[in-house]
């Protein structure tokens, strides 16, 4: 059964690089900067689905830990950026 | 690769879930490329990352919890993040490319 586990496991890997190549793709020829925010947030969440992907390959419980840090600063960053698109500053007094 | 035996009845699942959950992010960065307008691209990622990140999420907790020979159910914590944190950046993006557009059709 774990080779059955390692195949799937290989296959989603080969999706999230490839979904994550796309993002890069649109993160370089984004007309706008709104856009370029998109294709980064698609991107975090491409990288923290590799960690737990990794997570369930391993049997390791180290993952989950990396990928809730990734996934609660990939937000903070992202509502940073779309602050600073929205009205030129990110804290406003 | 670890000598601990997943059980049938969660690894079957997993996979299944693994490929789903591949699939989908791999379609809504398929649309995100491909879209031609903003507010369209704004769609498909969504819908990817969502729904992949719960499949993976379910796999994962099945994964855990075949192993451990107990439920594990901590990957709740990051569903339930995702999920509120999800329609927050949307909404803040969309209201700012609302007024970018806004400000560059009446700027000049």
């Amino acid at each position: 059964m774990n080779q059955l586990l390692d195949i799937a496991s290989n296959f989603a890997a080969l999706c999230f690089v490839l979904a994550m190549m796309l993002a890069l793709v649109r993160l370089f020829i984004g007309p706008s900067a709104q856009d370029r925010v998109l294709a980064y947030d698609t991107m975090y969440i491409n990288g923290m689905l590799t960690l737990l992907m990794l997570g369930i390959r391993s049997h390791s419980g180290v993952y989950f830990d990396m990928a809730l840090l990734i996934a609660l600063f990939g937000f903070v960053s992202s509502i940073a950026l779309s602050k600073f698109l929205l009205r030129g500053e990110v804290i406003e007094p | 690769m670890s000598e601990v035996e997943v059980p049938m009845w969660a690894a079957l699942p997993a996979a299944v879930l693994l490929v789903v959950g591949g699939v989908l992010t791999l379609i809504g960065a398929i649309g995100l490329v491909r879209l031609n307008n903003f507010f369209a691209r704004m769609h498909p990622p969504a819908m990817g990352n969502t729904l992949g990140a719960g499949c993976v999420l379910i796999a994962s907790m099945l994964v855990s919890s075949g192993m451990l020979h107990r439920p594990v159910i901590h990957e709740i914590l990051i569903s339930v993040f995702i999920v509120l944190s999800a329609p927050i950046t949307a909404m803040l993006l969309i209201r700012a490319a609302v007024a970018r557009h806004k400000k560059r059709d009446s700027g000049d």
